[in-house]
């Protein structure tokens, strides 16, 4: 696909960015479809009698999405910029891992450790 | 010191070697994705503080009391068609037909409106049952989370709104691209957003 937007692109200083192809946008918006109809359905319908691997296969559905977004409509690869942009998508998936999974491990922690009856009071300095 | 040698022109002449001409903009598109990824930073916090409060609900109304996931069904797809209308006008633009540009911009620019008021009748409706953001901490990431989102809708609209006057003005210039393709990351990136938004909030607080 890279190869085909390389050739297409004319001379503009857009940067390295590419632009797409009809194909492309269909394929993404096809594909965005079904990914997000399949998680909508699985929580409307509970075919899955387990919340908890619902939630998980939901999120996988995200992720797959999100990439597609990525690749399809953001047209992002590892040439565009110099690598620059994907450097700094890199960097920035990074710091939202920490983010996310710092704060919702030690905020649960603190939260179940807060837990009334979990520790006397009275024992408390 | 640097004065002196360039008056006397005996001296040592400085040159700086790094400042090589760059072509107007040509750093924009480098710079906007920066930006957008600050804007992703935002974002994970607002995520991270919603996925720190959303179990707090104060004894008040928890997601399935509150979300309408029909609802949410016709927003997501009103964003998903404002990506690809967005699309199809920056492929337009690539083939340098103005009317056309225009029309997919309008289009794109119609269904980000209807995503934003079907959000804002959904604020609307939970406000007036009186989940407020003031209710419980749930409710305030939430409202925080999902209105930043949407605040970055309306700003988006807006600035398709400057381009399609700017277009229908000056037309297809190189500045005019460039902007266009600012703006097409822009709501594509919005987009993306969304989906977190939609699973992480929506469907995962239907789960709970």
């Amino acid at each position: 696909m890279s190869a085909h937007d390389h050739a297409e692109s004319h001379g503009h200083a857009h940067g390295g960015a590419a632009h797409g192809s009809f194909k492309g946008y269909l394929i993404g918006f096809v594909l965005s479809v079904i990914l997000t109809a399949i998680p909508f359905w699985l929580v409307m319908s509970g075919v899955i009698d387990n919340k908890q691997a619902t939630a998980i296969v939901i999120m996988a559905f995200a992720v797959v999405q999100i990439v597609v977004h990525m690749v399809f409509f953001l047209h992002m690869n590892t040439a565009s910029e110099g690598g620059w942009s994907m450097l700094a998508l890199i960097f920035t998936l990074i710091l939202v891992v920490i983010v996310l999974t710092g704060s919702l491990w030690v905020m649960y922690h603190l939260n179940a450790n807060m837990m009334p009856g979990l520790h006397d009071m009275r024992e408390m300095p | 010191m640097a004065s002196s040698a360039t008056t006397a022109g005996t001296g040592p002449v400085f040159h700086l070697e790094e400042e090589h001409a760059h072509a107007e903009g040509s750093s924009t598109m480098l710079g906007f994705w920066l930006y957008l990824m600050s804007d992703c930073l935002i974002f994970a916090m607002l995520f991270a503080a919603y996925g720190v409060l959303g179990g707090n609900y104060a004894a008040g109304p928890a997601p399935k009391d509150l979300f309408d996931l029909d609802l949410v069904a016709v927003n997501t797809t009103m964003l998903l068609l404002s990506s690809i209308t967005y699309g199809f006008a920056m492929l337009t633009m690539d083939k340098g037909r103005v009317a056309a540009t225009q029309a997919w911009l309008a289009v794109t620019g119609l269904f980000g409106l209807a995503f934003l008021s079907i959000e804002l009748y959904e604020f609307a409706h939970m406000i007036h049952e009186g989940a407020t953001p003031q209710r419980s901490a749930f409710l305030s990431s939430f409202f925080t989370l999902v209105g930043t989102h949407g605040l970055h809708v309306t700003f988006g609209i807006v600035w398709l709104v400057t381009l399609m006057t700017q277009v229908a003005r000056f037309g297809l210039t190189e500045a005019n691209r460039r902007r266009l393709m600012c703006l097409s990351m822009f709501w594509h990136f919005l987009d993306v957003v969304w989906i977190g938004v939609f699973t992480f909030v929506y469907l995962m607080g239907m789960l709970r």
